[in-house]
């Protein structure tokens, strides 16, 4: 099998612009599924809505496209009814992080066995560009003209925080070990949390100077610092800048998970 | 035995297996009964973080083909209403209990009230039909339970057991039977496409993990269920279908209780107000007063007006302010008269007495 065995073919084209960043972790996804030799008919795909969630529609498995910000409750009930089944959130910042903040600690606190893949572009794309949680001071969008003036959510710290038994932040430029990382988490019992940084270059790129798409994939590569990095800064009480993408695996441990099979 | 139990022991009667609830009165000992319960029968009971999430659980477990209840009072169902719209669109079976108190907002957590009963018929945005019953006995709580759930599966709905907390808190007698009904859900049919509806207007249900591959959406979705939310034709051909596969089974499923129906005064009820009106019958032998009534409020009965052709005036004691007197009222030409009650109390057989001109 390779994972283009898993798109709904009869679905394609999909509904993604010119050079976004969706796609590549789709496709991640579904290598990372494809190496964890999982049976079609036990996985499911959920997600709420927007961008990110439009993905389970382009995926061959059971897919449950639900409202807004709700996918991890409804993922918790299929979950729970049926701990044989592998289920995988698909959600994007907006989603996960505004209306969906409260399912989203949690889920993390219940540590199910899930795994949670948040499409971060830092904007909301579908609605045609408003600020989201993510959205950094400064950053312009439809709804902060002016630029952003509430600071953004870090979504990894919070879901150690909320109990999640596996977190890690790659980009769409990190393909490798973003799909390493996603098979990571699917691996590890309890909930997962993968946070994926993408371009989001019709709402987000236009807005904030990013002339050309790979303008914003070389931004994400050139922002990036590694957690271990990063960390020894921090030890030596070195500064680092604003805008620094921490990458890596943020945390892997055993805490009690919910939603095993008995 | 208390009506909530009553209502969770006919839920496990039903053969359900998932609840996903929040605490909230005065429903909450259905919750505490599935809790101790479920377990015990390998079903799941989980505690959610807040409503929207309880009504989201249920969605998810019944699409694995869980029979799946959830049970609240008004300020969580007004929370759930996103979410049963969305059971609504994609046909999902589940049940939703309903223990009524008095609002708007927090208002009386532990006082009766059937102020929701346009809220369950109307309350999530976009049109669609309603299935609800009311029970005012807690022998009709587990009847109906058991009949919400089956009704459930056959149209692929929400049901809604829309009960007040006077009926939810009472304890009476009541006879359990050994067997109750079990109607299953119709599955999907090899080779047919997941939302193509039979000839009831029903699809079969494509179970998840049964390797129908389904795409389960909120948008507007062709046969394939696939999004197609710009087609004009298509959105009106899928809705007019959710409307119509419950509007057109209206008579069919109609569940009301006639008494004296040659009389010319006659009360309408449904809920715990019937109890004081049953008083009023009582008292009354001497005089014909007649009584309809209605197990199931939505979709609504009207033909059953017909059943009192003798009918000078309906008297409809409800409490609220006449939610389900005014639908009533736009099917007949005879006198309505709404006896509204707000506060918590139930209408006094003496009051109704002197509205029905019969000696207190």
């Amino acid at each position: 099998m390779s994972y283009e065995d898993w798109f709904r073919q009869d679905r394609l084209p999909h509904i993604y612009c010119a050079g976004c960043g969706n796609g590549t972790i789709i496709n991640c996804t579904l290598e990372a599924i494809d190496e964890m030799d999982w049976k079609k008919e036990e996985t499911v795909f959920v997600s709420g809505i927007g961008c990110s969630s439009r993905a389970p529609g382009y995926i061959v498995t059971d897919s449950l496209h639900t409202t807004h910000g709700r996918a991890l409750p409804f993922a918790t009930g299929i979950k729970m009814a049926k701990p044989g089944f592998h289920v995988v959130v698909f959600t994007g910042d907006g989603d996960l992080a505004a209306i969906g903040g409260n399912h989203f600690i949690h889920a993390c606190r219940r540590n199910i066995d899930i795994t949670v893949i948040c499409m971060n572009n830092q904007i909301y794309g579908m609605t045609g560009g408003q600020g989201s949680p993510t959205t950094p001071v400064g950053a312009l969008s439809t709804t902060t003209p002016f630029g952003s003036a509430e600071p953004a959510f870090d979504l990894c710290e919070l879901a150690i925080a909320a109990g999640a038994n596996y977190v890690a932040r790659w980009t769409s430029y990190h393909v490798k070990e973003l799909t390493k990382a996603v098979k990571v988490g699917m691996e590890t019992p309890g909930l997962s949390f993968i946070e994926a940084r993408v371009q989001c270059p019709t709402n987000y790129g236009r807005k904030n100077k990013f002339k050309q798409v790979l303008d914003q994939v070389e931004y994400l590569r050139s922002h990036s610092m590694l957690r271990q990095k990063y960390l020894q800064h921090e030890e030596r009480g070195e500064p680092v800048p604003d805008a620094t993408i921490v990458i890596g695996e943020f945390i892997k441990r055993g805490r009690p998970v919910m939603g095993l099979p008995r | 035995m208390q009506g909530n139990i009553a209502c969770a022991e006919g839920a496990l009667a039903a053969g359900c297996n998932f609840f996903g609830g929040y605490p909230i009165t005065p429903s909450t000992e259905v919750a505490e009964h599935m809790a101790i319960k479920l377990p015990k029968k390998n079903g799941t009971f989980i505690q959610m973080e807040d409503e929207i999430a309880s009504m989201a659980s249920i969605i998810g477990a019944s699409w694995t083909g869980a029979r799946a209840m959830t049970a609240t009072s008004g300020p969580g169902f007004s929370l759930m209403m996103e979410n049963i719209g969305y059971a609504v669109m994609t046909e999902t079976p589940c049940v939703v209990v309903n223990i009524q108190r008095g609002g708007p907002s927090t208002g009386q957590p532990t006082m009766a009230a059937a102020g929701d009963m346009m809220q369950c018929r109307f309350g999530s945005h976009g049109d669609y039909s309603a299935i609800a019953l009311c029970p005012s006995s807690v022998q009709e709580m587990y009847e109906l339970t058991v009949k919400a759930f089956n009704l459930a599966d056959r149209f692929r709905v929400p049901v809604f057991l829309m009960a007040d907390e006077i009926i939810g808190h009472m304890r009476e007698r009541i006879i359990i039977p050994d067997k109750v009904e079990h109607i299953p859900r119709r599955p999907l049919a090899p080779g047919v496409l997941p939302f193509h509806p039979e000839d009831d207007l029903v699809p079969g249900f494509p179970e998840f993990g049964k390797g129908f591959g389904v795409h389960v959406t909120g948008l507007t979705h062709d046969e394939r269920g696939y999004p197609c939310a710009t087609n004009p034709k298509l959105h009106e051909q899928l809705v007019m279908r959710l409307y119509n596969k419950i509007e057109h089974a209206r008579k069919e499923i109609a569940d009301y209780v006639v008494t004296n129906p040659d009389a010319e005064t006659v009360f309408v009820t449904y809920g715990s107000p019937a109890r004081s009106v049953e008083q009023v019958i009582h008292d009354a032998a001497g005089e014909k007063i007649g009584h309809l009534r209605l197990k199931m409020v939505w979709p609504f009965p009207e033909h059953a007006i017909a059943e009192f052709p003798n009918a000078a005036r309906f008297i409809i004691p409800e409490l609220n302010l006449g939610q389900v007197a005014r639908e009533f009222d736009r099917h007949t030409r005879v006198p309505v008269i709404q006896v509204p009650k707000l506060g918590g109390d139930l209408h006094l057989p003496a009051e109704l007495k002197k509205l029905a001109g019969v000696a207190a």
